[in-house]
């Protein structure tokens, strides 16, 4: 399936995240914290026919090279991700994303009595364990669900 | 224990408990030597939930060592939400104390206060999440009466919302014991103790009653089954009923068994098994002065140490 069959243009300058899990896309977004107020130029293609994953998403930021530490923590929702960076119309670089220590200020913690959801002027923060995170603060475990706690 | 925050069980190690202990040992053999160790120094006691032996007994402890105690007094847990922040609240006190203890109805909020604040932090219970310093008396309760090798403990009640058996869970794992967890389903350990348990590879053995694994214990350790955890009032008794212990359910006790529990207790201990051998439960209480005394005393001499190395540079 070529770049011209997706429908999604071509950028110039950007990142492209590619092989998301399809449905992810949205979440993507909202872990990067690009919700189209910068004017930067995004493209989303979504259930996009795909030989690894079946079907996949897969999001196109113009103007914007993000760095390997803010893609990291997409590798909670998006493990097979691939993150090119374009400059004049050509990949630069291609790099997978690796699972973080910890990921801080991403997800609010499931737990309605920790003490990161009352008003206190803290970030939440969770520390990457193998088959999901763990608040620092109340120690809840949140496994397959982590999608369902992103909060920027 | 190098830190001078005590937050969680996990964050001791069986050295770091052994020295508590050993010092604790050594307050309750003369007291006298540790009097007034902290002279001129102040503990500020925060609680943002009722207890009066949790609060009674640090107080006591402190005065003992002679460290001046100022408390915040009793504040309705259901306004603290609306009020100040404990960010700013324990910033605050932290210009007038040397040390906080701190009791609060959330999860994580002594390691959040531990964030804001350069002296030492005593979490004496967070919502459901732990309650350390209960451990080391709980601890120094078992070790006094059996050692701590070779051991095998039932852990009985309200194992999901029962800070104080998530601390001891937890800190059983620093030594040779078999835990049982006897609770009815709906109140098992929570995943988060579970996670930890199994991290460091202890087994998680779990019994719906008392009955088949009564022989095998040298501690008992009797929690409360509160009524706000079942939606109505008889399941509640119904349930409840069936982790409630007397001096006929000890008969097939071991002789040597410890009947624990953190107090207070409601009716989950009858009163005829007070006049048994079993009963250590007051005597756990009292161990509660020596244990925060070797405690803040090491907490402290952590903090001064640290403050030391931080001139010297
Ligand atoms: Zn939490």
């Amino acid at each position: 399936m070529s770049e011209h069959e997706l429908r999604v243009s071509k950028i110039r300058d950007g990142t492209v995240i590619d092989h998301v899990e399809g449905g992810q896309a949205l979440n993507v977004l909202a872990i990067l914290g690009i919700d189209g107020s910068e004017g930067l130029g995004v493209s989303v293609g979504m259930n996009v026919p795909s030989d690894r994953l079946g079907r996949k998403d897969l999001v196109k930021v113009e103007g914007r090279e993000l760095s390997q530490s803010e893609v990291d923590v997409l590798s909670l929702i998006a493990p097979e991700a691939t993150i090119n960076i374009v400059r004049e119309f050509e990949v630069v670089e291609k790099n997978r994303v690796t699972r973080p220590d910890s990921v801080v200020g991403v997800l609010s913690c499931p737990n309605r009595n920790c003490i990161t959801n009352a008003e206190e002027p803290v970030e939440t923060r969770f520390e990457v364990i193998a088959d999901g995170v763990r608040c620092d603060y109340c120690s809840t475990v949140l496994r397959s669900d982590i999608a369902e706690h992103i909060d920027v | 224990m190098r830190q001078d925050h005590l937050i969680t069980a996990t964050q001791l190690s069986r050295d770091d408990i052994e020295a508590v202990l050993d010092r604790a040992r050594e307050v309750a053999a003369d007291p006298g030597a540790y009097a007034g160790r902290h002279a001129g120094t102040m503990l500020a006691l925060c609680f943002f939930e009722p207890s009066t032996r949790t609060r009674m007994s640090f107080d006591a402890a402190a005065q003992r060592l002679g460290i001046d105690t100022i408390d915040m007094g009793d504040v309705d847990s259901s306004s603290v939400s609306k009020g100040e922040s404990l960010a700013d609240t324990v910033r605050v006190i932290e210009g007038y104390a040397d040390s906080i203890v701190l009791r609060h109805p959330s999860e994580g909020a002594a390691t959040l206060a531990a964030e804001f604040v350069d002296v030492p932090v005593i979490n004496a219970g967070d919502g459901a999440g732990q309650h350390p310093s209960q451990t080391l008396l709980d601890l120094h309760t078992i070790r006094e009466n059996h050692g701590l090798d070779d051991l095998t403990v039932g852990i009985m009640g309200d194992l999901k919302y029962g800070r104080t058996v998530h601390s001891l869970a937890t800190a059983l794992t620093n030594f040779d014991a078999r835990q049982h967890f006897i609770s009815p389903e709906s109140l098992r350990l929570p995943r988060s103790v579970r996670f930890d348990l199994h991290e460091t590879g202890a087994q998680v053995r779990e019994h719906d009653d008392l009955e088949a694994v009564l022989p095998e214990l040298d501690v008992l350790y009797v929690t409360r089954i509160q009524k706000e955890r079942f939606p109505d009032e008889n399941e509640y008794h119904r349930v409840a009923g069936q982790y409630r212990i007397d001096a006929d359910t000890l008969e097939a006790a071991p002789d040597d068994l410890t009947v624990m529990h953190p107090l207070p207790r409601v009716d989950e201990i009858a009163p005829d098994v007070d006049d048994t051998d079993h009963a250590r439960y007051f005597e756990q209480a009292h161990n509660g002065i020596p244990v925060r005394m070797a405690l803040l005393d090491t907490l402290l001499e952590n903090a001064e140490a640290a403050e030391g190395l931080e001139v010297d540079r």
